[in-house]
């Protein structure tokens, strides 16, 4: 099968759907004529005309807000956010009107919309260019979170989210857009919602999802090698969550770790652990682990940044101490 | 459209059920009826009405949490309104919205908003679907004068402005930011300089007049559906009673609100079409029985309605 980067299986994604459906437009600053600052939209403005890959000011209150419009009239907007750090600029759009529309109208109107962005560290940019902020996404009712780590996934989970008659959050890491992976030429989506074992084992369940899940894959690899064999769960997205298949893992394996970028204090793996713990308690053979970023601002400076985002090397710790 | 005896009289009488709405509602507020928070717009209602005549029913209109009115004048069943006051599983919103968030897209109405500013930007978007659609729907946004001092109201009014949207934004100048004097939150003489800082044309009107309102509007309307872009209309109105049920009314004085109220709508309008001999007294009359008879309707409709089931808490969440 081809390879292609994360980047381009997101282009390929947008660029079918927007064949397909008339109703899909783009709206953020910076995607037309340039591409995007990571160039996802690179060449979709020729394809697609600047009625449908629209230029906006900065100003993400605004055209999100507009988005919410466009969706609850019949488009089917796309947004992106170049930062997701720039989500609390358009916080009220999204967590206020976007998640809620469809409630507070009791099912009378709905909004799809599809707000791309980016997040996470690893690059220097600093406290308000790196955040993963899923958490917080997750929390509110009405959106959907999906959080792609490989090409395939990304590719497929923006068809769905496209398809989505409600409000998605779809984010993407800036350390993932150069990555390349298998993607089929022919049509497949992936559906939201329904997490993937990305590899299987009976020793202990270690679950992710975004960037991280390459280095819980890393890590497993490693703790292979020392004879624990680990199950890999890439969630792909926060909401809806795949509890489920975190269940069957643990049943199996009696043991769970679970990794993310974001910060570890009420992050998606206090969540997961308090699920499991109610319907899975009499399986565990011992305590659920977290990995993830420790509970300061993301610092520019490498050193710093390396100390306080989570590596390979604290997963591994981390396997070692619930598989041993 | 130049208004005919019966255009004035239909105006008149939707002003008056909405005046008659906010009465009744205003009982069932004391009376424990309705929970939460209930922003009556009495003294407001020929700005809704006059600017809701000049929209078709497919023109899509957005307002605030004082929009019980303007979603009756843009067609709302005013007995799914008081539904949704009382709760009930009938309400527009079945329950769910209540006061601030009345919303009917078959009528064009997207919606009340409880955050002041959010519905312009929604308007701008459903502006830009019907430009984007190629149709001659136009889009109006109720908002207060507060608004003009919150960042999405700048934001849309800028994409309105360099889209050239067929919007129109409508500001209803109560003199009062929620209890502020609104003269002391802006360092200008007229609103209309916001919009004009934004490229966008700015007109003021008298928000006590429901024609000059319409024709104000409609001028609006028109301009929008040929391409010619938005319009910042700037109502001069006043309302009659607090911010909320409650209010103190610290912050103005009773011979304030006395002068207005020797120009309440609902006191001026039938006498001035009497006196111009448009329509008869008798006619008035009619009128008045007839939303008498309509209120009566509305009321049992409502308190007759079923509570929601606690089961249909978890709805409506996801399409």
């Amino acid at each position: 099968m081809r390879e292609i980067t994360y980047t381009q299986a997101l282009r390929e994604a947008l660029s079918e759907e927007m064949s397909r459906d008339p109703s899909i437009l783009l709206l953020g600053e910076d995607i037309g004529v340039y591409g995007g600052v990571f160039k996802v939209t690179e060449g979709l403005l020729a394809k697609f005309g600047p009625e449908r890959v629209r230029e906006t000011p900065i100003s993400e209150a605004g055209f999100i807000g507009t988005a919410v419009g466009l969706a609850m009239t019949g488009k089917h907007p796309v947004t992106e956010l170049m930062f997701m750090d720039f989500a609390w600029v358009a916080s009220d759009q999204i967590f206020n009107q976007a998640a809620k529309m469809r409630y507070m109208t009791g099912g009378r109107v709905k909004v799809p919309l599809v707000v791309r962005t980016q997040q996470g560290g690893g690059r220097g940019n600093g406290a308000q260019h790196s955040q993963s902020l899923e958490t917080v996404f997750t929390h509110i009712p009405g959106l959907k979170v999906v959080l792609p780590a490989t090409p395939y996934d990304a590719k497929g989970l923006l068809k769905s989210a496209l398809r989505d008659e409600n409000p998605v959050i779809f984010i993407e890491h800036k350390l993932l857009y150069g990555t390349k992976g298998a993607v089929p030429e022919e049509e497949y989506t992936v559906p939201l919602g329904v997490a993937d074992v990305k590899r299987a084992g009976r020793d202990v369940t270690l679950v992710s999802y975004s960037r991280t899940v390459l280095l819980a894959l890393e890590a497993a690899q490693e703790a292979a090698q020392e004879g624990i064999e680990t199950e890999v769960i890439d969630l792909r997205c926060t909401s809806p969550l795949d509890v489920n298949c975190i269940l069957a893992s643990v049943q199996k394996t009696g043991r769970l770790v679970i990794a993310h970028e974001a910060h570890r204090r009420l992050g998606l793996g206090a969540e997961i652990a308090a699920s499991v713990q109610e319907q899975a308690f009499d399986y565990l053979d011992g305590p659920i682990l977290r990995v993830a970023a420790l509970d300061v601002p993301i610092p520019a400076s490498k050193p710093l940044e390396d100390a306080v985002l989570p590596g390979k090397a604290q997963i591994l710790a981390a396997l070692r101490a619930a598989g041993g | 459209m130049s208004l005919q005896a019966g255009d004035l009289l239909q105006m008149y009488r939707t002003m008056l059920l909405i005046r008659r709405f906010e009465e009744k509602a205003t009982e069932f507020f004391l009376a424990g009826q309705i929970r939460g928070s209930f922003h009556p717009c009495i003294g407001q209602e020929a700005t809704a009405v006059g600017a809701c005549y000049a929209l078709r029913r497919d023109d899509s209109m957005t307002c605030t949490y004082r929009g019980h009115g303007q979603a009756i004048a843009k067609g709302l069943d005013p007995r799914e309104g008081m539904a949704e006051l009382l709760g009930r599983r009938t309400g527009c919103s079945k329950g769910k919205g209540g006061s601030m968030h009345f919303t009917d897209p078959r009528v064009g109405l997207l919606g009340e908003n409880a955050i002041v500013g959010a519905g312009v930007a929604i308007a701008a978007g459903a502006a830009l679907s019907a430009q984007l659609d190629h149709t001659d729907r136009v889009t109006l946004t109720f908002f207060g004068d507060g608004t003009i001092n919150q960042g999405t109201f700048a934001e849309a009014l800028n994409l309105a402005a360099i889209w050239k949207l067929p919007l129109v934004l409508f500001c209803e100048n109560n003199l009062y930011s929620e209890m502020t004097p609104i003269r002391d939150m802006v360092a200008i003489d007229h609103l209309t300089e916001r919009a004009a800082g934004y490229g966008v044309r700015g007109v003021t009107v008298d928000g006590y007049d429901p024609v000059a309102v319409y024709e104000t509007t409609r001028e609006a309307v028109e301009r929008a559906r040929s391409g010619e872009g938005p319009t910042f209309i700037e109502a001069m109105t006043y309302r009659l009673v607090g911010h909320m049920i409650g209010d103190s009314e610290v912050y103005r004085t009773r011979e304030e609100v006395g002068e207005w109220r020797k120009r309440d709508p609902l006191t001026v309008f039938p006498e001035r079409l009497v006196r111009e001999a448009v329509v008869s007294r008798e006619e008035i009359a009619r009128v008045e029985g007839e939303v008498a008879e309509q209120m009566a309707e509305i009321v049992r409709f409502a308190q007759g309605s079923p509570w929601p089931d606690p089961s249909e808490a978890t709805e409506d969440v996801f399409a």
